[in-house]
């Protein structure tokens, strides 16, 4: 049977970590992704099946911790749901059991790149990179924004931490935006 | 120019894509309504000067479909509403 190395999103074999200045970029791959859907006029059902599995389903525009599911509001009833890569990594398969057939539930591991980005203040980083108002937000707000030319998701877990999900396949593109932008702040 | 959404607050207008006439939710049955009435449906828009219901996507956002009530000579915002809302208080069951 072939001995095959799993690679990062930016094709190597461990996460890459870049500082810069008082910031941190730390590549993610130990989180595991999918997204679950409900379906057409199944909301209640799906709402039950969720808090009895353990998944959080957030109100729109945030975020919400737990373990080992967490979970940000995608779009109207549909979530992103994240949780440790060691132990789901067949998350959809996990979700697909404990959600029954009230969702629709996709794999997206894959599809996104991770970074965590810390520094004592991100404002002036995050200004330079979309247009969300990052001081004025709450923690836990999640929302989908531009940065350059790619659509991401933008989740503030503090004023000095956030986490951002891209396309896998333009990982080098969306960091090099964050350190092209890291470098006009410090 | 900012889009209240309904949901998410108030939006960059840059974050929308803009896609005309709302009058597009209300599709004439193909197979019983005539020709004149699905050709009307596809090519003819008033055009006017004043209060517009008008389609806007939220793209880089939730992805969801608004109707927008805008004045197209102020371009004054009167009304933001998702679509799906729209067109089932208008009967439509999708």
């Amino acid at each position: 049977m072939a001995n095959l190395q799993p690679l990062t999103a930016l094709g190597r074999r461990e996460a890459t970590t870049v500082t810069h200045g008082p910031l941190t970029v730390s590549e993610r791959t130990d989180v595991a992704l999918a997204s679950v859907a409900a379906r057409k006029g199944r909301m209640a059902a799906l709402t039950k099946a969720a808090q009895k599995a353990g998944v959080p389903l957030p109100d729109p525009a945030t975020h919400q911790s737990g373990a080992p599911y967490s979970a940000f509001w995608t779009a109207p009833e549909m979530w992103f749901v994240e949780a440790p890569f060691a132990t789901h990594e067949l998350i959809a398969d996990l979700l697909k059991s404990a959600l029954g057939d009230a969702a629709s539930i996709t794999e997206q591991t894959d599809a996104w790149v991770a970074f965590d980005l810390a520094a004592p203040d991100l404002a002036p980083l995050l200004e330079r990179l979309c247009n969300v108002d990052y001081p004025a937000r709450p923690t836990g707000h999640a929302t989908r924004t531009m940065m350059e030319h790619l659509g991401v998701y933008l989740i503030k877990h503090g004023p000095d931490t956030a986490r951002i999900y891209g396309p896998r396949s333009s990982a080098e593109s969306l960091l090099h935006a964050i350190e092209t932008a890291a470098h006009s702040v410090w | 120019m900012i889009i209240h959404h309904p949901i998410l607050g108030p939006r960059d207008a840059q974050e929308f894509v803009y896609l005309g006439d709302a009058s597009l939710i209300d599709r004439p049955d193909g197979m019983t309504a005539g020709v004149e009435v699905f050709h009307d449906y596809l090519y003819n828009r008033t055009n006017p000067a004043g209060e517009h219901q008008e389609l806007w996507y939220h793209e880089q956002g939730d992805r969801s479909w608004l109707v927008v009530t805008r004045n197209t000579v102020t371009h004054e915002i009167t009304k933001v509403e998702l679509a799906r809302d729209v067109a089932r208080s208008r009967g439509r069951t999708k």
